[in-house]
């Protein structure tokens, strides 16, 4: 794995901070199977989870399946852990879930200023600039600004609230359908529905009549 | 703690950058440190406010320097000392010296899916009868402990508005210092903007913070 060469140097030209921490987390990772503390191959099915089999398309079925189904879009704002585990969607950071509905009048959007806090089952693992001390500085103290940097343009007549995700409750917003759309199956619908509409940084927009 | 990680507020870091938007790991180092984090925590040799804690409690200087996963790694390393399961001198090289030290659970690779898929609920039995309920008018605390806190500065000393009770869950102030789950209510308090950031911010405009009893008083 690692090799004292590689460890004492410091002149090697793609000597970037980059390999630097590759070969730290290296270091770290065969130290830590040798001591017996965690199973190589946990680790490979670890990251493949979250890079083929958890990811926003499941927030997307939780939110074609409100606008479709009046009486699960009641049950998801009025308890969103239950709604949402109904549909399979359960597990770590996102044991308990809240869902904030996107109006004409009002729209929601949700940071974690202190670390990276987000609701991992429904949305997968959040985007760098979620974790960004950019996003998490400004969204508080200017959310329209920052959603502007999104594309998103909000008048003054629409409230925006932001939701700072502290504890283990985990926030998705459930965004407005987009016009047009009426008539259309939950699944094509879930094609719709972006990552960042679910964080609230992105309004879907209207589609057109012929699909 | 008062630190580089309670960002809300902060000025000066420039646009974000919009751009990057379905890429989970950019470097194959990222996907181990993710990977590293989730195993060795399941040793259960620590808690998620304690994993929290090591990463807050870098030097700020170091904290705002680092990318993200950096911090991971970092914090990581701080859990792992502290609680013994490798030394200064393994870390240095990588170079196993010590003997294991027994831990809880090993996360074996036919459970991961489950284990994910299950979480872990921080909801507790209630100890007491809630102090607020929904519309009550509160107060956070000026209050700045010098270890783990979730109440973020920018709403300390704010006039609020109790718009939910989530339950009775653990109190990570008193959980990531080993001195017990100590659980206890949690409310989602509304703040208009107006009353954080002042007369120049939208009237209609609001924060949502999820805040543990001890952190309030009435009004």
């Amino acid at each position: 794995m690692v090799t004292n060469k590689h460890d004492h140097s410091h002149t090697h030209d793609e000597g970037s901070e980059l390999s630097e921490m590759d070969l730290r987390v290296r270091a770290l990772e065969s130290l830590l199977i040798e001591k017996g503390y965690v199973d190589p191959e946990a680790l490979d099915v670890l990251i493949d989870t979250y890079e083929t089999k958890i990811g926003p398309r499941n927030g997307a079925a939780v939110v074609a399946k409100a606008w479709s189904d009046a009486d699960f879009k009641k049950w998801l704002l009025e308890d969103a852990t239950a709604a949402i585990h109904s549909l399979g969607f359960t597990g770590r950071q996102g044991e308990h879930m809240i869902a904030v509905e996107n109006t004409p009048d009002t729209h929601n959007v949700v940071v974690c200023t202190l670390c990276s806090c987000y609701p991992w089952p429904v949305l997968g693992l959040p985007p760098t600039w979620y974790k960004s001390p950019q996003y998490r500085s400004r969204v508080v103290i200017d959310p329209r600004s920052v959603l502007a940097e999104f594309g998103v343009m909000l008048g003054d007549d629409v409230a925006v609230n932001v939701h700072d995700s502290t504890a283990e409750t985990r926030y998705l917003v459930l965004p407005m359908r987009p016009e047009g759309s009426e008539g259309w199956s939950e699944e094509k619908l879930a094609t719709l529905v972006s990552r960042n509409s679910m964080i609230g940084t992105d309004v879907l927009k209207p589609v057109g009549k012929i699909a | 703690m008062n630190s580089a990680h309670d960002l809300g507020g902060m000025m000066g870091f420039g646009p974000v950058d919009t751009s990057d938007q379905n890429i989970n790991f950019h470097e194959e180092w990222e996907a181990r440190i993710f990977a590293l984090t989730l195993a060795a925590g399941a040793t259960g040799c620590w808690n998620i406010d304690k994993s929290r804690h090591a990463r807050e409690s870098l030097n700020p200087a170091q904290y705002l320097s680092s990318s993200y996963y950096q911090i991971w790694l970092a914090g990581l390393e701080k859990l792992l000392l502290a609680a013994d399961l490798v030394s200064s001198n393994e870390l240095a090289d990588g170079g196993r010296r010590e003997p294991p030290k027994p831990v809880a659970n090993i996360l074996k690779s036919g459970d991961v899916l489950n284990v994910m898929m299950r979480g872990s609920s921080y909801e507790r039995d209630a100890v007491n009868e809630p102090a607020y309920k929904t519309g009550d008018m509160v107060l956070t605390k000026n209050m700045h402990p010098e270890g783990h806190t979730r109440i973020p500065r920018y709403v300390r000393n704010k006039p609020g508005t109790i718009e939910r009770i989530h339950g009775c869950h653990v109190f990570p102030d008193s959980n990531a210092h080993d001195n017990g789950e100590n659980p206890q209510w949690l409310y989602r308090v509304r703040f208009s903007a107006r009353d954080i950031w002042g007369e120049d911010h939208p009237a209609r405009d609001s924060i949502f913070v999820d805040l543990w009893e001890t952190y309030l008083e009435p009004r």
